[in-house]
């Protein structure tokens, strides 16, 4: 592993977006930052403008409205980025799938690099799917 | 020559600024995930941070605004912070005593790296961006007076030595300036103003993550944004290192002097980071009511007292 590789998996900034979440998803995301589970210790950072992310999580289904904004995000995001579907909604729609609104699971719509089944996923799901990421 | 370039390049200038700056924000950074029961970034996370931004990253650069400005205003700023860095230092360490005046251009030396931020901002066409333009200049506006008060306060305890070596000379001869009553008002109004200048937390409004995600450095990316985080790990050096020169006796590093100038060090950068992590963000108003009214009628008291030798 190079240098630079090396940098970058030592540092991933995190940016969240949420679609049209129950909010299970985002209160586990929440989790990870918390005192308990703390992803400082990677060098991971929420950060808020997408101009700074290195890793965008996704969560929640995506519906007509939030296809045009993820697409947004994700083409003004500086690359190199890594995609992260977080919950069943994400990863395959749940049990929004057959809906009307809906507009595809993530992967779908933009290339996705890991995803994180579970209905909210536990947080230490989330760092072991991160983790996991960093070691690709 | 080569040892003046020595100076600016390596040794108290850009090389070791930034070394150490990186150091002193993973030790922030610690002491912020200790006081939350947390563990923390790694040693060299600072590092990787910017190694990551400087050669991984894309730049992008804004399609409504002025893509020039907005690269080089960065590149301004590291200067300004590395060139006051040095001028601070030389002085500090004892290798040089400093230029008749260069209190006076140390003081607006230190105002370019957040002169930078606004022009860096207001380059970028974002409207949040400048809308932490706007608030970086309303705290500019309020903290460079009192800021300037300090600095005639030190000079006038000084016996009006308007330089950094006669003003640590004089410290070394009868005793730093904080151990006097005008001395520790002056300590306290200057912590303040090093928060601001650091963009800490009471006073990080320009670039308030929860509210206006990161204000003026919305648009910053990949290399551009490295360079702004190596301005801001310098400013964590800098800014402890001018404390310790106007107020605490100078940083010597002779003998047992070393151990004692790096505890004055750890101990400003400890007080700034609880300071930082016990308060809540204050609006920029209160900010400037803050600094316009009360930190000016401190350090005008300062004044006052260490004219009758307080």
């Amino acid at each position: 592993m190079g240098f630079k590789e090396y940098c970058f998996k030592k540092s991933l900034w995190v940016f969240h977006f949420g679609g049209a979440s129950c909010n299970n998803c985002d209160i586990e995301i929440l989790d990870c930052l918390t005192p308990r589970y703390d992803i400082e210790r990677f060098g991971m950072q929420l950060v808020g403008s997408i101009r700074h992310a290195d890793v965008l999580l996704v969560n929640g289904s995506i519906n007509q409205k939030d296809r045009i904004r993820l697409l947004e995000i994700y083409r003004q995001a500086p690359k190199p980025i890594l995609v992260v579907a977080i919950g069943a909604c994400g990863c395959t729609g749940g049990i929004f799938a057959e809906g009307n609104t809906f507009a595809g699971p993530v992967d779908k719509i933009i290339p996705v690099d890991a995803y994180i089944p579970g209905c909210p996923p536990k947080p230490e799901a989330i760092i072991a799917g991160i983790v996991k990421l960093m070691k690709k | 020559m080569a040892k003046d370039l020595l100076y600016y390049l390596v040794f108290p200038g850009f090389l070791f600024l930034a070394v150490t700056g990186g150091f002193l924000s993973w030790a922030d950074r610690k002491v912020t995930a200790w006081l939350q029961f947390r563990k923390g970034p790694p040693l060299l996370q600072p590092f990787y941070d910017f190694f990551k931004l400087l050669l991984v990253k894309e730049t992008i650069l804004p399609a409504k605004g002025s893509p020039m400005t907005f690269l080089l205003a960065p590149v301004l700023g590291l200067t300004g912070a590395a060139l006051s860095g040095v001028l601070i230092l030389l002085p500090a360490f004892g290798m040089k005593s400093g230029f008749s005046g260069d209190i006076i251009v140390l003081f607006y030396l230190l105002t370019i790296p957040s002169l930078t931020y606004i022009i860096g901002a207001l380059a970028a066409g974002n409207p949040l961006a400048s809308i932490g333009a706007s608030r970086e200049m309303k705290l500019i506006i309020s903290y460079e007076l009192t800021f300037l008060l300090i600095i005639a306060a030190v000079i006038l305890k000084a016996d009006m030595a308007i330089r950094l070596g006669d003003i640590i000379a004089t410290q070394q001869d009868r005793g730093a300036f904080c151990g006097s009553i005008s001395g520790v008002l002056l300590f306290v109004a200057f912590l303040f103003c090093m928060q601001a200048k650091l963009g800490f937390v009471p006073f990080d409004m320009p670039e308030a993550e929860t509210e206006i995600t990161h204000g003026c450095f919305i648009e910053y990316s990949g290399t551009a944004y490295s360079l702004v985080k190596l301005t801001k790990y310098m400013m964590l050096f800098i800014l402890p290192a001018f404390i310790c020169t106007l107020l605490l006796g100078g940083l010597r590093s002779d003998g047992i002097h070393l151990l004692w100038t790096i505890l004055k060090f750890m101990g400003v950068l400890l007080l700034i980071t609880l300071i930082r992590n016990t308060n809540p963000r204050l609006r920029i108003g209160q900010a400037m009511r803050f600094f316009l009214i009360w930190m000016n009628l401190l350090v005008l008291t300062a004044i006052i007292l260490s004219y009758y030798d307080l």
